[in-house]
């Protein structure tokens, strides 16, 4: 345990303010596959920061590489694809640097993920019990009576009714929420500091996913640790995140506080995304606008901008076309930007 | 872009739902065994008007898909009647309907699934004016037509499904269903598949195609937000049955049926002072099951109006579990009742006043 850790601030404050201690630090992090001619950037220099008892929500659409960001930080990249580049620090040690063994025991005691699909993210030849305790065991020598009782508690923290009972059900017998919430108990069950929930509830019916999200929160708040919410759904940010970061086309477009990238956004694809979806809290009626043209295609992406052609400050403008942007500071601020142009954002008369 | 409802007394529904049940299952299996048998849809009344679009909301098992089949006699009802243009549709052979098939339409949510990935999609657009019979001399210039009205470029007609995006495929399926004119078309979740960015394309799409047709649209998805976009009346489903029905602003603007309000109180809206403002109110306890409807409203078990009403006291009571809960909600199913102009609600205790139950300010 680090001195950064242990001099945090109190779990039980709801939002808490920037100056909570770094948990999570992904660093230049970068990520390519093999391509025909040179390799395919699927992860494109991305940093970003998780503090403790925050949740940072990671924004983008499918191919955006927000899945791979935090595949590519547990060392989970799949085959062929490698990290080229970048540090990931938990807590101060780079996982990207430990040895194989080292990194598999910091996989799910201190850095856990949650992925989308409950049902093949469990096995449905073993009872929800037997997963728990496997985890529990496979990290600690626990005897399995007191592994057993423990997963029960697990079970009940997650609000499984009956949980005596229901311990020795098999996926197939839980609900959609159940399996979702059976599969948090396991990624909760050895206390990790950091928690990443991919897309947790987007197979989830509205109701139950507010259920799943208000444990997730109830959890963060306990214990402290950091989250991660991988979502494309703007509302889920709103309701749940701290801190923000947007990504398209595997780089980050832009990054801050939530307030800043909500009231002040500063780059037009966000601002986009806002736009191109409907929302229940303005008048009815109001017109969407589409982001025209399509996702990008990873293997052939513009020299310049990535969201050029789609863009409706930079569409055809030359140094949008030619030079590409960097994510830097807005005005000295912890709000970043990745646009030429996100002044003209700022003097409020662009727009799509 | 005003419905033709409410209009002269002489005007006809262009759809006529009349109490329409369907359930799944039951009887026995091969030895014996008693199967559970699930009432996917209950007793549903509704119309939908010429140029209107119905949207149709409810979680899983809350049978609005099956609903939506119904519709366009994809499965046969159990029970009920339903009219299409004033003709009753339930008692039409399989022939009949078929020939009938041109003016109701569906479209699927999943638009790669539902495209015969060996056609080209100048075929596929065309296939259904072959099945129905248009003269051959016709079908190029109507697939031209149709694929110009979707957004398609007519020059890609040769290409195959899996050299279109994803939004793209969605237009060829639109441009299937509307290839015939019909009057009516089914949208099941069709954008839910999409990306963010490619949503708006297509629904801009369908509510463009409506302006210029007159194409009326039962719009079948969970997301909310959407359906409040396209819809001019919305009707919300629980457990097979509509608890709710009224004209979109209405029903977002102030819901009556407490799973509506619950429903609503639980989408976040993308707005952080908006969300910290508000409230959200809570269902209890887990989904109930299709083949086990709880007696009474069947809603009663997941109910927070219920619960507030019981313990104000001054009402009979009965038991539910260990809580109590108002006599009324545990032996009576409310019936879908006016409760103001343009306004449905199945509840034993709309009060008009949202009091206890608002999650805060939208706007």
């Amino acid at each position: 345990m680090t001195a950064i850790s242990t001099g945090a601030t109190s779990a039980h404050a709801g939002r808490l303010s920037q100056t909570a201690a770094p948990v999570l630090e992904i660093r230049n992090l970068s990520t390519v596959f093999p391509g025909a001619t040179r390799p395919t950037v699927i992860v494109d220099d991305i940093s970003l920061t998780v503090r403790r008892g925050e949740t940072l929500a990671v924004v983008g659409e499918s191919g955006s590489g927000k899945t791979m960001t935090f595949l590519s930080a547990l060392g989970l990249v799949p085959h062929p694809g490698r990290v080229a580049a970048g540090e990931v620090l938990l807590n101060g040690t780079d996982l990207l640097r430990l040895p194989p063994e080292e990194l598999r025991r910091r996989r799910g005691a201190e850095i856990a993920m949650v992925f989308q699909d409950p049902l093949s993210s469990l096995n449905p030849v073993f009872t929800i019990g037997d997963q728990i305790i496997e985890v529990l065991r496979a990290h600690a020598a626990v005897g399995r009576a007191s592994a057993r009782r423990r997963a029960i508690e697990l079970l009940e923290r997650v609000h499984i009714p009956d949980p005596h009972r229901r311990i020795d059900d098999y996926p197939h017998q839980f609900s959609g929420g159940m399996r979702q919430r059976a599969l948090i108990a396991m990624a909760i069950a050895l206390g990790p500091k950091v928690l990443i929930a991919d897309e947790p509830t987007t197979a989830l019916d509205v109701t139950v996913q507010a259920q799943v999200l208000e444990l997730l929160a109830d959890l963060k708040a306990e214990s402290g640790m950091g989250m991660v919410l991988i979502t494309h759904d703007l509302g889920l940010v709103a309701r749940y995140a701290e801190t923000v970061v947007v990504l398209y086309a595997g780089r980050a477009m832009e990054r801050g506080p939530l307030d800043a990238i909500f009231e002040r956004t500063r780059h037009p694809y966000t601002v986009s995304l806002f736009r191109s979806i409907p929302h229940l809290d303005t008048p009815a009626g109001t017109d969407l606008t589409p982001i025209e043209g399509q996702p990008p295609n990873p293997i052939s992406l513009p020299p310049g901008c990535a969201f050029e052609p789609r863009c409706f400050l930079g569409k055809g403008r030359s140094d949008c076309a030619t030079r590409r942007p960097l994510l830097e500071p807005i005005d000295g601020t912890d709000h970043l930007s990745c646009c030429w142009h996100w002044r003209e954002l700022a003097s409020g008369r662009a727009g799509p | 872009m005003k419905a033709a409802r409410d209009g002269s007394p002489t005007a006809q529904p262009l759809l006529g739902v009349a109490n329409v049940s369907k359930t799944f299952g039951g009887g026995r299996w091969l030895l014996g065994a008693r199967r559970a048998a699930v009432r996917a849809v209950d007793d549903v009344s509704f119309e939908l008007w010429p140029g209107e679009t119905l949207g149709l909301v409810g979680e899983t098992g809350s049978g609005k898909s099956t609903l939506g089949r119904l519709v366009l006699r994809l499965v046969e009802p159990t029970s009920g009647h339903i009219t299409f243009s004033g003709e009753e549709i339930t008692g039409l052979s399989a022939a009949e309907v078929r020939r009938r098939r041109g003016a109701f339409q569906m479209v699927f949510q999943d638009p790669f699934g539902s495209l015969d990935p060996r056609m080209s999609v100048g075929a596929l657009i065309a296939e259904p004016m072959v099945v129905h019979g248009v003269s051959r001399a016709q079908i190029p210039g109507r697939t031209e037509a149709i694929m110009r009205l979707v957004g398609l470029d007519p020059r890609s007609a040769n290409s195959y499904p899996h050299e279109f995006s994803g939004g793209q495929r969605q237009r060829i399926g639109i441009a299937r269903a509307m290839v015939l004119t019909p009057k009516l078309l089914v949208l099941d979740e069709p954008v839910s598949a999409l990306d963010v960015s490619i949503q708006a394309q297509i629904l801009n799409l369908l509510m463009e195609i409506q302006q210029r047709t007159g194409v009326a649209y039962l719009f079948i998805a969970h997301d909310l937000a959407v359906v409040r976009h396209v819809s001019h009346r919305v009707a919300v489903m629980y457990l097979g049955r509509i608890v709710e029905l009224a004209d979109r602003d209405l029903l977002y603007g102030s819901p009556r049926h407490p799973y509506t309000v619950s429903l609503l109180s639980a989408v976040p809206v993308a707005n952080p002072a908006t969300e910290r403002e508000r409230r959200r109110i809570p269902l209890h306890g887990e989904i109930s099951s299709g083949t086990a409807i709880p007696s009474g409203c069947r809603f009663h078990p997941r109910c927070a109006r219920a619960r507030l009403i019981a313990s104000r006291g001054a009402i009979p009571t009965g038991d539910y579990g260990a809580e109590k809960l108002p006599l009324a909600c545990l032996q009576q199913e409310p019936p879908l009742a006016p409760i103001e102009p343009g306004h449905r609600a199945a509840c034993h205790f709309d009060s008009g006043s949202q009091a206890d139950m608002v999650p805060g300010p939208l706007t």
